[in-house]
C-alpha cells in the first residue's frame, strides 16, 4: 500500500516537475535546428518563477470563472497524472480512471479555458475560444476512436490493462491497426497541445492565436499556472503516446529496480517524441485555419481505419 | 514617345487658361493653373497622357504673395515626364476644387491639406479627419506659418466615425493601436462574418510627429538627418530623395562617383530589408526556420553597413551635394565578398522555404490585390510590381547613376502574398547585380560638390525608388538658407488603403501574413 502511494507521489512529481523541462527542451531543440543558440532548457522554470512573483492583473469585468480556471486547469493536469500509467501498470487510482475519464478530465480543462477566454470580453479571447472549441470538437472523436482501436484488441478501456497487454505483445508494432491509431493519436495530440501545424506556440500575432488568444488576459500567478498546466498537458500526451503505443520498459511490479528502469525508459521515449515534435515544428508551416478540420478529419479517418482493421487483421 | 517638348507644346495649345508653362530638364513641365480649372487640367492630363496626381500638397505662402499655393505633381503614363501644376488659393476663400472622385489617392492628400492647412476641398465626399485625430482643436492647423499650439489638448472622447457593417452574424474585431509584438501603432477594425473579413478600416497617425513642420526649422544640411529618420528602414532612400531636391534647387550636379555610391547605398538598404521581409513572411506562416536564417543574413548586411559608413542603417552617409563616405579598395572587396556569401546563403534559405508545400499553401492566393485595384489606388513599389504593374522609378525616371546601369524590374501578376515575397527575392538578386555593376564601373574622382545657399522661394522635388516604393520629397527653400516647406510622400501613404482591399474575403488569422507581405511603414505614413 505504501509502495503504491509512493509510486503515485512519484508520478505526480514527475509530471509537475518535468513538464517545464520538457517545454524547455522542445524549445531548445527547435532553436538548435533553426541554427540559433536558444535559451537554456531551464528557462521555463525561470519564467514560472518570474510570473509567480509578478502582480496578477484581473479585468474588472470578469467573473469568478476567470480566477477559478487557472487553478482548475492545473488541478486537472495533476489529477490526470495519477491516472496515466507512467512508470508502472499498477497505477493505484487506475481502477477509478479509465481512458474515457482521462479524456473528459482534459476536456474539462479545455472547456473552462474557453469560458475564461470569453469571460474578459476581449475580441481576442472570444476568437481564441471559438477556434479552440472547433478544434476540440473535431479532436475528441479521434482521440476516442484511436483509443478504442487499441481497447478493442485488449478488450478493456482500462489504461493499465492496455499497457500491460501491449507490453506482452512483442509483435505489437507490426500490427497495422496499432500504427494507424498511433499516427491518428499523434496528430490529435499536436492539436490538443497547441503545437504546429494547428497552433503556433511561439507567435506574437494575436490574430492567428488559438490557445494563446484564450489566455491573453492572464498575468502573474494565473498565467504561471496556465503555462505550467500547458506543459503538463504536453507531458501527459507524450506519456500516453509512449506507453500506449510503445509500452516497453513499463514496470509491472512495484519493485525499485523495474521502476527505475521504467523511469529511464519513460525519459527516453518522451524525449524521442519531444524531438519528433521539435523536428516537425521546424520543418512545416502552420496550416491555414480552415485547413485544420481537413487535417483532423484525416486523423479521424486513420483512427477509424485502425478500428476497422481490428476486425480484419487479428 | 512622349517627351518634355511634346507635353509642353500640347499644354500651350489647350484652352485651360494655363500660364507660365516652363520646361525644366530633365523631366518637368511646370504650369500655373487657375484654382477653378484644376479638375479640367487633371481630366485633360488623364485623358491625353494617362496622367495621375502622385503628390498634392499645399504651401503657406501668404507672407510672400498673400495667398496659399497648391501643387499637383502629375506622373504621365509610360513617359519620363512630370507635370507640376501650381494653383493659388486666396486667404479669404480657403477652398479649392476636389479631385477626390477621380483618384482615391488625391482624396487622401486633400484630407491631409484640410487638416494641416484648413483649406477645404469642395465636393469632397469624405472629409473625415486623416492625420489629425479627433481631439485636435478644429481651428488649429499646424502647418500654417502663424499657427500656435493650443495651451492644452482636451480629448472629449469623440470617436472616429468608422464605417459600420451591419447584418446578421457580423461582428467587429478591433485590433491595436497597441499590439502584442514590437511593432508600430495602428488601429485596425475588422468586420467579420465568422472568420471571413468583409470590411477592414485602418486608423493610423498615432505617430504623427509633425516632421514636415520640423523641417521648416532646419537648414538643408540638417534636414538630411531628419529625412534619414522619417522611416528607419528607408534611411538612405529618404535621405537621397531629400538631397536630390536640394541639389536641384541649388542647380548642382553631384560628382559621378557620388552618384554610383548612392546606388550602392540604396541597393544595400534594399537587400537587407528584402531579406528581413522574406524571413518575416515565413515566420508569419509559422516557418521559423527561414526567419532565423534571414535574420542572421540581415545581421551580416547590417554589420557590413557599419563597416562601410559607420552606421548599421547607413545613416550619416549622405549629404546634399554627394556622399560623405568614400569606399576604399578594401571596402569594395569587403562588399563584394560579403554580398556574394549572403546572397548564396539567401538562395539556399529561399530554396528550402519555397520547396516546402506547407509554406506555399499559406502564400498562394492569400491577400490577393488585383491589378485593377492596385491601379485605382495608385499603389507604389513592390506591392504594385506584385500585382502586375511594371513601374520602377529607377528605370522609368532614372536618378543617381541608375541611368548608366541596366535595371531589371521583376514583375509578378498574381498579386498575392507569394507574388510580394517573390518580388522581394528577385529584387534582392537584382540589387546584388546592381551593386556589382556599380562597383565595376565606379568612377574615380571627388564625392562631394559644394552647395551654396538655396535661392529663396525656389521649389523642386526629389524622387527615389526606395525598397518599399517611390519616395517623393518636395522642398521649398526659404530665406537665409532655410527650408520653408518640405512635403514627404512615403509609398506607405498610397499602399496602406490597398491593404484594406487585399484582405477582403480572407480569414482573420491570415491578416498578419498579408500585412507583413505589404510591410508598410507607420512612421513614414504618419509623419
Amino acid at each position: 500500500m505504501t509502495a503504491s502511494i509512493l509510486i503515485e507521489a512519484i508520478q505526480l512529481l514527475i509530471v509537475a516537475l518535468a513538464a517545464p523541462l520538457l517545454v524547455g527542451s522542445v524549445r531548445k531543440l527547435k532553436a538548435r535546428l533553426q541554427g540559433r543558440r536558444g535559451a537554456s532548457v531551464f528557462q521555463p522554470y525561470r519564467d514560472l518563477r518570474k510570473l509567480l512573483v509578478k502582480e496578477a492583473v484581473i479585468s474588472e469585468n470578469t467573473s469568478w470563472i476567470f480566477r477559478f480556471t487557472p487553478y482548475l486547469v492545473a488541478s486537472v493536469m495533476l489529477l490526470s497524472s495519477l491516472v496515466v500509467p507512467m512508470l508502472t501498470t499498477r497505477t493505484p487510482l487506475g481502477f477509478t480512471g479509465n481512458i474515457i475519464v482521462l479524456m473528459y478530465l482534459l476536456l474539462l480543462a479545455t472547456f473552462f479555458l474557453a469560458l475564461a477566454g470569453l469571460d474578459a470580453g476581449s475580441a481576442f479571447g472570444g476568437m481564441g475560444s471559438s477556434r479552440e472549441m472547433i478544434i476540440a470538437a473535431l479532436a475528441e472523436p479521434t482521440v476516442m476512436i484511436a483509443i478504442f482501436a487499441i481497447a478493442l484488441r485488449v478488450g478493456s478501456t482500462s489504461l493499465d490493462e492496455i499497457v500491460r497487454r501491449g507490453a506482452d505483445d512483442s509483435l505489437l508494432l507490426l500490427n497495422p491497426g496499432h500504427l494507424l491509431a498511433f499516427v491518428a493519436f499523434f496528430i490529435v495530440a499536436l492539436a490538443e497541445t497547441g503545437r504546429l501545424p494547428v497552433d503556433n506556440p511561439a507567435t506574437h500575432l494575436e490574430l492567428t492565436m488559438i490557445h494563446e488568444a484564450m489566455i491573453l488576459e492572464y498575468s502573474g500567478r494565473h498565467l504561471a499556472l496556465i503555462e505550467w498546466a500547458a506543459g503538463m498537458k504536453l507531458f501527459l500526451f507524450l506519456t500516453l503516446l509512449s506507453n500506449l503505443f510503445f509500452p516497453w520498459g513499463v514496470a509491472r511490479t512495484l519493485e525499485p529496480l523495474p521502476v527505475a528502469i521504467a523511469f529511464a525508459a519513460l525519459a527516453l521515449k518522451v524525449g524521442a517524441l519531444a524531438a519528433a515534435v521539435a523536428i516537425l515544428e521546424t520543418s512545416i508551416a502552420k496550416l491555414r485555419l480552415f485547413r485544420v478540420p481537413e487535417l483532423l478529419s484525416g486523423s479521424f479517418t486513420l483512427a477509424l481505419l485502425a478500428v476497422i482493421s481490428f476486425f480484419f487483421v487479428r | 514617345m512622349i517627351d518634355l517638348n511634346i507635353v509642353s507644346r500640347q499644354l500651350h495649345a489647350t484652352a485651360l487658361g494655363l500660364t507660365d508653362i516652363v520646361m525644366r530638364a530633365p523631366r518637368q513641365v511646370r504650369v500655373t493653373v487657375k484654382r477653378e480649372m484644376i479638375p479640367a487640367l487633371a481630366d485633360y492630363l488623364r485623358d491625353r497622357f494617362g496622367g495621375r496626381p502622385e503628390l498634392i500638397l499645399a504651401e503657406d505662402t501668404r507672407t510672400q504673395r498673400g495667398e496659399f499655393t497648391l501643387r499637383y505633381i502629375f506622373e504621365l503614363e509610360g513617359a519620363d515626364v512630370f507635370v507640376v501644376a501650381t494653383a493659388f488659393v486666396p486667404e479669404d476663400d480657403r477652398t479649392f476644387p476636389s479631385l477626390a472622385t477621380r483618384w482615391y489617392l488625391a482624396s487622401r492628400f486633400e484630407r491631409e491639406i484640410l487638416d494641416l492647412f484648413g483649406l477645404r476641398p469642395v465636393d469632397h465626399p469624405d472629409l473625415r479627419r486623416l492625420p489629425l485625430h479627433q481631439f485636435w482643436p478644429a481651428e488649429y492647423h499646424p502647418l500654417l506659418k502663424d499657427a500656435s499650439p493650443p495651451d492644452k489638448f482636451v480629448d472629449d472622447g469623440t470617436p472616429y466615425p468608422f464605417r459600420h457593417v451591419e447584418g446578421e452574424g457580423i461582428h467587429e474585431i478591433t485590433v491595436g493601436p497597441v499590439h502584442a509584438g514590437i511593432i508600430e501603432p495602428g488601429h485596425f477594425r475588422f468586420s467579420v462574418e465568422g472568420e471571413t473579413i468583409i470590411n477592414l478600416e485602418s486608423r493610423l497617425y498615432f505617430v504623427h510627429k509633425g516632421i514636415e513642420r520640423l523641417f521648416e526649422t532646419m537648414t538643408p544640411a540638417a534636414g538630411v538627418e531628419l529625412a534619414e529618420r522619417i522611416s528607419g528602414d528607408s534611411s538612405v532612400a529618404h535621405a537621397v530623395a531629400f538631397c536630390q531636391a536640394v541639389e536641384s534647387l541649388a542647380g548642382v550636379t553631384i560628382p559621378p562617383r557620388a552618384a554610383y555610391l548612392r546606388v550602392v547605398l540604396l541597393e544595400l538598404e534594399r537587400i537587407y530589408n528584402h531579406i528581413a521581409d522574406f524571413g518575416a513572411i515565413c515566420t508569419d506562416t509559422g516557418f521559423a526556420f527561414a526567419n532565423a536564417h534571414a535574420m542572421r543574413l540581415r545581421e551580416e548586411m547590417l554589420r557590413l553597413n557599419a563597416r562601410l559608413v559607420g552606421h548599421r542603417l547607413l545613416r550619416g552617409a549622405l549629404v546634399p551635394g554627394g556622399v560623405r563616405c568614400d569606399l576604399s579598395q578594401s571596402q569594395v572587396r569587403d562588399v563584394r565578398t560579403t554580398l556574394a556569401r549572403v546572397i548564396a546563403d539567401f538562395d539556399e534559405v529561399v530554396d528550402i522555404a519555397i520547396n516546402n508545400s506547407s509554406v506555399l499553401d499559406r502564400l498562394h492566393g492569400t491577400g490577393h490585390l488585383t491589378e485593377k485595384t492596385a491601379r485605382d489606388m495608385q499603389v507604389a513599389g513592390l506591392v504594385a510590381r506584385a500585382s502586375g504593374i511594371d513601374a520602377d522609378a529607377r528605370r522609368d525616371h532614372p536618378f543617381a547613376a541608375y541611368g548608366h546601369l541596366q535595371v531589371n524590374v521583376p514583375v509578378f501578376n498574381s498579386g498575392d502574398v507569394w507574388a510580394r515575397m517573390m518580388v522581394r527575392v528577385e529584387e534582392a538578386h537584382e540589387a546584388f547585380n546592381l551593386i556589382t555593376r556599380a562597383l565595376d564601373a565606379l568612377p574615380e574622382g571627388k564625392i562631394l560638390e559644394a552647395i551654396e545657399a538655396l535661392p529663396a522661394g525656389a521649389s523642386d522635388f526629389g524622387l527615389v525608388e526606395g525598397w518599399r516604393g517611390s519616395i517623393f520629397h518636395w522642398v521649398v527653400a526659404g530665406e537665409d538658407n532655410s527650408l520653408s516647406r518640405v512635403k514627404v510622400k512615403d509609398p506607405s501613404f498610397a499602399n496602406w488603403p490597398a491593404l484594406n482591399y487585399a484582405i477582403l474575403k480572407n480569414i482573420v488569422p491570415d491578416f498578419p501574413l498579408v500585412n507583413k507581405s505589404f510591410n508598410l511603414s507607420y512612421a513614414g505614413n504618419d509623419l
